[in-house]
């Protein structure tokens, strides 16, 4: 057993392999926000459609590593549905968990929670965060 | 021999292993002691005070800037003391090709290129209107003198070349450059950041313009760079940085400049860098670059002969002039790959090493990086072999 399994939980991979809501739409009802981390070559894209406060739905695209990748897709699914209160409280509570900061461990990050493991990899925090960082700026532009 | 080189190293230890040195080399003991022995005994500035310490200080100072001359045969006032290769590069784009440089000039320069070198002039390029020319790389990644001919004209003002690359470790014909570009009346501008730790560089016998290395990355401390230029050059260029020290005359309407190098110093300097710097050349020098060379080539070709049998492992610069090698797990994305070298306390660089555009025309996102130098030895890299191994086999097995 390795430390890194930690890190690479099955859920991850599956969203890597499979990222879901992946590709952007030319609709100007959709805010986007591309993040690029030139150091490691990730490039990811976070689009959303909000309708009286509600995500109605969300997209991206993102290269790079698995954790980036992964990150951005388990968001855009958790994130359908929510109110735009609600998503802020989940993202800030998901960077918080990511880079060992106290967190809301009562609040339900549904399968977010699987990016657990990533506080004992410091130089993996960015990558988990870029497509949350990147979301949240979208819901800002409203 | 290696043993005892080794432990000069301090941060040599078991169990960690440094394959980083194209990032920053390790520092010897000797240069740690010169860097404390400032702080601890002097600590004064320099040129200002009347005081023992102030004037050992000043004569230390001088003293590292002589020997750099003589390391890279140049004449002493010709040292400017900078803050790193980036700040030497940037002082020659922002004063030399921001006042010289028209619409009419071109720029010839590479997607070798490090950041730090290629975007002071792609500014430049934007600020004046002058056109970047870029050498068309081999299949390899290789710079030819064919492909430098093809692109250098009566247009060409200035050549903006690394002596090695810091992702492929290929050393480019700088002296033939040099020869070509002067027929042209073109200066040629060196990054000599990865050459210096590297090779004999004698910027007389290369005829090169200027040329800028990076203490740390020569065994010496971070904060220091030093910029060669020509005395004609240095005579010519403006400072870009005021204040202290490089100042002659100061009048509220107008004012004047030491000569060269000191007008190019403003400020207080990484003194104990400085200092510090003198002892890296000294144990450079100590060694000599034949041994250095015939070390890194024997860890190099047994790392590159060894990484060959692994299958599932791409390597993008087989026939590197130095210890780099550029490679990736196949299908797994660098910064992936990095956590299992991490994890094992083996130190790698993964990313785009500050030179993206070479990452293009190797048409990947980023890579691994390993580095290979004299303080390094054959059980490291077979270590570093079975990790690898090992790291295949695990990212193969969870689905990469």
């Amino acid at each position: 057993m390795s430390n890194l399994d930690n890190l690479y939980r099955e859920v991850i991979m599956e969203h890597y392999k499979n990222p879901r809501n992946k590709g952007l739409l030319d609709d100007s009802k959709y805010k986007s926000i591309r993040i690029k981390n030139p150091s490691c070559g990730d490039d990811i894209t976070m689009q959303t459609l909000v309708c009286d406060g509600v995500i109605k739905d969300c997209r991206q695209v993102a290269s790079g590593c698995s954790i980036s990748v992964a990150s951005a897709s388990v968001l855009s699914e958790i994130m359908i549905g929510k109110t735009i209160k609600e998503a802020i409280e989940l993202a800030n509570n998901f960077l918080n968990m990511v880079s060992n900061k106290e967190y809301n461990q009562a609040l339900d990050l549904e399968e977010a929670e699987v990016f657990n493991g990533v506080k004992q990899f410091p130089a993996r925090i960015k990558c988990a965060s870029i497509a949350w960082v990147a979301f949240k700026d979208t819901l800002s532009k409203e | 021999m290696n043993d005892k080189i080794r432990e000069d190293f301090p941060q040599i230890k078991p169990g960690y292993i440094y394959f980083d040195t194209a990032a920053t080399s390790l520092k010897p003991n000797s240069v740690i002691e010169a860097v404390n022995m400032y702080n601890r005994d002097l600590s004064a500035n320099i040129n200002r005070g009347m005081y023992y310490q102030s004037v050992e200080t000043t004569n230390l100072y001088e003293q590292s800037r002589e020997k750099v001359a003589k390391f890279i045969n140049a004449k002493t006032e010709e040292i400017v003391f900078t803050r790193g290769t980036t700040s030497g590069l940037n002082l020659v784009a922002s004063s030399y090709g921001l006042k010289y440089l028209n619409q009419d000039s071109e720029i010839i320069i590479s997607e070798q290129e490090h950041h730090s070198s290629f975007l002071p002039w792609q500014n430049v390029a934007k600020k004046t209107g002058a056109k970047l020319r870029f050498i068309e790389l081999d299949q390899h990644g290789k710079i030819t003198i064919e492909a430098f001919k093809r692109v250098l004209n009566d247009k060409t003002k200035v050549v903006v070349i690394n002596y090695i690359s810091n992702v492929l470790g290929y050393i480019n014909p700088i002296k033939e450059i040099v020869n070509l570009a002067h027929e042209f009346k073109a200066i040629v501008v060196v990054d000599g950041a990865q050459a210096i730790q590297h090779i004999k560089v004698d910027v007389v016998d290369l005829n090169i313009d200027f040329f800028a290395f990076s203490g740390h990355k020569m065994l010496g401390p971070t904060g220091v760079g030093i910029l060669y230029g020509k005395s004609s050059y240095l005579e010519l260029l403006e400072p870009i940085e005021f204040g202290g020290d490089m100042n002659e005359d100061v009048e509220k309407t107008n004012s004047t400049w030491k000569k060269y190098p000191t007008k190019f110093e403003a400020g207080t300097m990484p003194i104990a860098g400085v200092i510090g710097l003198s002892k890296a050349i000294e144990y450079l020098e100590n060694i000599g670059f034949e041994r250095i060379e015939e070390q890194t080539k024997l860890l190099y070709r047994y790392l590159i002969s060894e990484l060959l049998k692994i299958e599932g492992i791409k390597i993008y610069n087989l026939y590197s002039d130095t210890g780099i090698v550029t490679f990736n797990l196949v299908n797994v994305p660098s910064h992936d790959a990095i956590s299992y070298y991490a994890e094992k306390n083996i130190a790698l660089r993964s990313g785009q090493h500050c030179a993206k555009l070479i990452h293009d025309f190797l048409e990947i996102n980023s890579s691994l990086r390993a580095t290979v130098y004299f303080y390094n030895s054959i059980e490291e890299v077979k270590t570093f072999i079975d990790v690898t191994k090992e790291a295949v086999k695990y990212f193969k097995k969870i689905g990469f």
